[in-house]
């Protein structure tokens, strides 16, 4: 099952980049590269790494992707607009999401079952975190610090300097 | 138990299908993409040998990592951005205002 999980992931992963290489939208692109990090997520938690998994969805795929999509929706290329939605693709979305309704229900069937052990995994959240404000409390503070400096920087270079208004 | 080999074999090939990406790519926000793929590849490495070696500290480099592609992200967006502004195109070959 994990090998079978592994190489389903793996495929996934490298066929979204090859498919990024091969794509000229850059919207596609984006969108490519958002698989690859949501298989990217699964293999991290196939490695008992369930937090860095999270992470990886909510921060990669999630802000800093829309952040790359924000952009390219405000440089706005002269690409022309995307085709008509295909019929194909309703019917996808709707396998898609009877797909994830039954994962869910028996996500939540496994979690409200009395025989659920604690967790003991070695990348568990507590762990993680234990150790990220102990031996890892400086590099953690000056992280802080260096995000600061990105976002007052990302706004002094998209400021516009002649109007006065602040669009950021 | 899947062999740690697999999954460095897999973050080399996705390490070098995103540097691959960034030479073949002509426009700045793919070839920034790719970046991102690289570090997402590094990603991987660093939490497989953090499986193998069952410590820790693989994960914790991922985590600074990833906040460190954040900011990262932030910033070269907003270069792309302020290029795109001043030249009206994106596309890395004519960005040779430094060329001799």
């Amino acid at each position: 099952m994990a090998y079978f999980l592994f190489f389903l992931l793996a495929i996934v992963c490298v066929g979204a980049v090859i498919a990024m290489i091969f794509s000229k939208n850059q919207a596609y692109n984006a969108l490519y590269v958002i698989l690859a990090f949501v298989c990217m997520a699964g293999l991290f938690g196939l490695l008992d790494a369930p937090f860095i998994a999270v992470i990886q969805i909510i921060v990669y795929a999630g802000a800093i992707m829309v952040l790359f999509l924000f952009v390219i929706m405000m440089i706005n290329l002269r690409e022309g607009v995307p085709p008509e939605r295909k019929r194909w693709t309703i019917g996808l979305s709707f396998v898609i999401a009877g797909v994830l309704v039954i994962e869910l229900i028996l996500a939540f069937k496994g979690f409200l079952s009395p025989a659920r052990t604690a967790a003991e995994s070695v990348g568990s959240p507590t762990d993680l975190g234990r150790l990220l404000f102990t031996k890892y409390l400086y590099p953690f503070e000056i992280t802080s610090v260096l995000i600061i400096a990105a976002l007052v920087g990302a706004m002094i270079l998209v400021k516009k300097k002649d109007s006065g208004s602040d669009e950021g | 138990m899947i062999p740690t080999s697999f999954f460095t074999s897999l973050s080399a090939i996705l390490f070098v299908l995103g540097g691959f990406a960034f030479f073949v790519k002509r426009d700045l926000i793919t070839q920034f993409l790719s970046i991102e793929v690289m570090l997402s590849a590094a990603n991987l490495a660093f939490i497989a040998f953090a499986k193998s070696a069952s410590s820790l500290d693989g994960q914790i480099i991922v985590f600074f990592i990833i906040t460190v592609a954040a900011a990262e992200a932030a910033v070269g967006l907003a270069i792309i951005l302020l290029v795109y502004r001043q030249k009206k195109t994106i596309k890395s070959e004519d960005m040779n205002l430094m060329k001799g």
